[in-house]
């Protein structure tokens, strides 16, 4: 099978998986605990890596954007310019990147060893959908928490930012607070929303469709949770370049 | 239990013969437990079953023999509506699942145990709720769950592991663990895909036990796929009873008696290389029968 074809085989099992998980949330059983697990596990055990990514990139902005902003002049607008750059683009990518990393592996981890160990096969013989079961869940619990993941993310970033800011370059804390609050609208705020849901679906589709497809026992799970990794990796890059594109022409038409 | 008188082929029964008549007018009205009519299945161009047809009647146990690669497995899964077959149908109890979706699927796997090679049991769930599984899924009140969890393990003779988590389990016990699994809700069919491979003899020997109980007391159908001719022994030349005491007891099939409900299938090559009784698989002269049997 040339890359293509197998890119065009891959888009529709995915697509395929969407569907069928979607179908999931109108049949019962629905799997309630089940969300809330994962929700706990995805959503609470990432928030420590995502503090301290969202912290030290909005310090870093602040550390690389300050002189020249100095230089400029313009250093009252250092609270805009990382709430600009972190609610509308590094909050969602490096959260959602993080959660590709922390989250991705392990789903695809876990569903993968089941598939070589036979207890999909047993669920499935046991009268259970792995589908509704195993994926759904896993789909709703990001979708739901990485926006908040992010909204921390983005929190704590600006806090980081504001610390660099104050500590090592002088700058007023009722400066920075005032410049971050008239520097982020509503768009922004929008936009730090909408990408994140997108990137928790892609997440979770994408690593539970390599759990699943393993194949070739254990070194298959190790094949596809790196695939898993690398393939949400490069699909929230990509798609945060289109959703930008989209976000921007539509929340710029209709909010100025 | 059916037996059958070596010498006129008459049937005996040991308990109830008015039973067994009763039982066979039954069986003459009910369709086979499994049946598959020339099923075909191949991946990409390999031929894995061809034009392969067969029945394992109410309460058969049926062998499915055959070295690595030969299909053996795929008919379990055919059965389960893992894989769709190219070609052909399959019928459980009469209902043509061939065409069935997932839903329907699900339906018919609610009657249907099946026991994997390593048990398949879920990592992340302890041993009761492993064998609540099916039970928990249909919201059933946790003190029936409790009540037939310990039942099940009771019936493999496991109760004191049911708090404990599979990983703490030895490779028998995981297996007996996946039978109590597999018999919650009491299915009519029960599927074994190779149950003993890599384990002990006397490991091997409890499995089989609880095949023969299966098959003699709870009369159940099943396919039992297996490679290991010791299996086949056990199975093929006992017969499990109820004492007095209630305890069930294994008793040697002798000239007198031997067991028609156990017949034996080898696959070679995607097809159905031999069917019939043990003793005629063990009188076969074909070349690849004997070197099965003997090993060399």
């Amino acid at each position: 099978m040339d890359l293509i074809t197998q890119f065009l085989v891959e888009l529709q099992q995915i697509t395929n998986l969407l569907w069928r998980s979607i179908k999931g949330l109108r049949k019962r059983p629905r799997y309630f605990n089940e969300i809330v697990n994962q929700m706990d596990q995805i959503g609470v055990g990432s928030l420590g890596i995502v503090v301290l990514t969202g912290f030290f990139t909005g310090g870093v902005l602040i550390l690389q954007a300050y002189p020249t902003l100095e230089y400029y002049g313009a250093q009252s607008n250092a609270g805009q310019g990382v709430a600009t750059s972190l609610i509308r683009e590094l909050g969602p990518v490096l959260t959602a990147l993080m959660v590709a990393g922390r989250v991705g592996s392990a789903i695809s981890a876990e569903l993968g060893s089941m598939v070589v160990s036979q207890q999909i096969d047993a669920m499935r013989a046991l009268g259970t959908s792995p589908v509704r079961k195993l994926v759904t869940p896993r789909i709703i619990a990001l979708l739901v928490t990485l926006p908040m993941l992010t909204i921390a993310a983005d929190l704590f970033g600006l806090i980081g930012g504001g610390i660099v800011a104050r500590q090592l370059h002088g700058l007023d804390m009722n400066v920075y607070i005032s410049s971050v609050r008239t520097g982020t609208d509503i768009g922004d705020l929008l936009a730090g929303i909408i990408k994140p849901i997108s990137f928790g679906v892609l997440i979770g589709l994408i690593s539970c469709y390599k759990g699943l497809s393993t194949k070739g026992g254990t070194v298959g799970v190790g094949v596809s949770t790196t695939q898993a990794v690398v393939a949400s990796s490069i699909n929230v890059i990509i798609a945060d370049f289109f959703l930008s594109k989209i976000l921007q022409s539509v929340l710029d038409s209709t909010m100025f | 239990m059916s037996f059958e008188s070596t010498n006129d082929q008459t049937s005996v029964e040991t308990a109830d013969s008015s039973g067994l008549a009763a039982a066979d007018i039954a069986e003459e009205q009910t369709p086979p437990a499994i049946e598959f009519r020339n099923v075909d299945l191949a991946f990409d161009d390999q031929v894995i079953l061809d034009k392969v047809s067969f029945c394992v009647e109410r309460g058969e146990t049926r062998f499915v023999l055959g070295g690595s690669g030969t299909g053996k497995s795929t008919i379990i899964n055919l059965v389960l509506g893992l894989l769709k077959p190219d070609a052909g149908q399959i019928l459980v109890e009469g209902e043509d699942i061939t065409e069935f979706d997932d839903v329907e699927l699900m339906r018919i796997r609610k009657n249907i145990g099946m026991v994997f090679q390593e048990g398949a049991l879920f990592d992340s769930l302890s041993v009761y709720d492993n064998v609540a599984y099916r039970l928990h899924e249909a919201r059933v009140d946790e003190d029936e769950v409790e009540h037939e969890v310990r039942r099940m393990l009771h019936f493999v003779g496991l109760e004191d592991a049911i708090d404990k988590m599979p990983i703490e389990l030895s490779g028998g016990m995981r297996r007996r663990v996946g039978i109590a699994r597999a018999l919650v809700g009491n299915p009519n069919i029960v599927l074994f895909d190779e149950p003993t491979a890599g384990l002990d003899p006397p490991t091997a020997r409890t499995i089989c036990e609880l095949a023969i109980k299966l098959r003699d007391i709870e009369d159940v159908s099943s396919i039992f796929v297996t490679h290991e001719m010791n299996n086949l022994d056990y199975i093929s030349s006992e017969y499990g009873i109820i004492d007095r005491q209630g305890q069930v007891k294994y008793e040697l099939a002798d000239k007198t008696y031997c067991l028609i409900n156990t017949k034996v299938m080898m696959l070679l090559k995607g097809d159905i290389w031999f069917t019939g009784r043990v003793e005629e698989l063990k009188a076969s002269q074909d070349n690849y029968i004997r070197k099965f049997i003997q090993g060399k």
